[in-house]
């Protein structure tokens, strides 16, 4: 088994800790969804807008981390159209976890109710209140919520199949420890 | 064509300004925090009577009565919550209504009011500072105040957390009358 170079270590750090908070915001978000207004709903939807808020500022760590430490190579082994593939999917990745707190934090303003991190730092509102664009905006921010689960899901998969599959290590490319060889 | 009154004369002049409030010019809203989150709101419906005569404030006097069904929420769930036995309880105790007892001169244009607020059928002790400022035709009261929710049951059961829905909210009213009658 060939051993590919790893990503840079906080880059791994970042990778999963946002990994852990986008399954615990979605898992949230979907919980409060069907929920009668009470106290708990209320904390819920707090914590659901700071791990969203978390996601983006971790975000934006991440892509300064691309560009100071670049990906490392994908296996030779793999096709052009399946690099081509990967990266696609990756972008994506990007992309909704920029689209999705980005849809929550503007449906928040629509609402008229405003995002205070943690409860302690007030951020400001994108838009002005607007109930009708508020359902709008709810209803992007579910699409695109059900896009990423798929998204996340299609990224696990592919994981796995090349790690069980394919073996060719590139789960090793996201560890925290160093693979045995 | 109008008679311009000179301010000085109007000042010096002992009129007592009484008069239903100008409701499209007039506002009753309130802003709380829900887990440290500034939330606002209001009540579309209300009736005033305010009469103050910056010459003899004390004098003056203060009866609102809000229409507690008619309040507005950031959310539609929010409002209908609002309505409910726990909260308003809006079935029951349609109206909340402020009297004043007492206005004090509380420097130039500055004053404040204290009065009884009923709520949900309690009656609590209330003040509140506010200004006199004069907008065209109109006079406008103007002021904040500090209620806590808990002392008239807003928000009972689960409810009664703080930590989710603050105690404290403040009742912003913004009440405009006409500046003379005849």
């Amino acid at each position: 088994m060939n051993r590919p170079e790893r990503y840079a270590t906080p880059s791994i750090l970042l990778h999963w800790l946002v990994a852990l908070l986008i399954v615990v915001g979605f898992g949230l978000g979907l919980t409060l969804s069907g929920m009668p207004l009470s106290p708990t709903k209320f904390k819920l939807i707090g914590w659901h807008k700071w791990l969203g808020i978390s996601v983006l500022a971790l975000l934006a760590l991440r892509l300064v981390g691309r560009l100071l430490w670049p990906a490392p190579a994908l296996p030779g082994t793999m096709s052009p159209l399946a690099q081509l593939a990967a990266k696609g999917g990756h972008l994506a990745l990007y992309a909704l976890m920029l689209a999705v707190p980005l849809t929550g934090w503007l449906m928040s303003s629509a609402y008229g109710i405003p995002v205070v991190y943690l409860g302690l730092i007030p951020l400001p509102d994108l838009i002005a209140a607007n109930e009708p664009l508020a359902h709008q905006l709810k209803d992007v921010h579910e699409l695109l919520n059900w896009t990423l689960a798929l998204a996340v899901a299609g990224h696990a998969l592919v994981a796995f199949k090349h790690h069980f599959i394919d073996r060719d290590g590139l789960l090793f490319r996201m560890s925290l420890k160093q693979p045995r060889t | 064509m109008r008679v311009l009154i000179p301010t000085a004369l109007l000042l010096a002049t002992p009129l007592a300004f009484a008069a239903p409030a100008d409701l499209a010019q007039s506002r009753i809203g309130f802003a709380m925090k829900q887990l440290g989150t500034p939330v606002d709101g209001g009540f579309k419906s209300f009736s005033a009577n305010v009469e103050l005569n910056p010459a003899k404030p004390e004098v003056g006097k203060a009866d609102i009565t809000i229409q507690t069904g008619s309040i507005s929420l950031p959310t539609r769930d929010a409002e209908a919550e609002a309505k409910k036995k726990e909260w308003f309880n809006a079935g029951q105790f349609p109206t909340a209504r402020f009297v004043s007892s007492s206005i004090k001169s509380a420097g130039p244009n500055r004053y404040q009011v204290t009065g009884k607020l009923t709520l949900k059928g309690i009656t609590r002790d209330v003040s509140a500072p506010f200004t006199l400022k004069q907008q065209g035709a109109l006079n406008v009261v103007e002021g904040v105040m500090p209620v806590s929710r808990l002392a008239f049951k807003i928000g009972e059961g689960d409810w009664t957390d703080t930590g989710t829905v603050a105690d404290e909210v403040q009742i912003k009213f913004h009440v405009a009358f006409p500046a003379t009658t005849k």
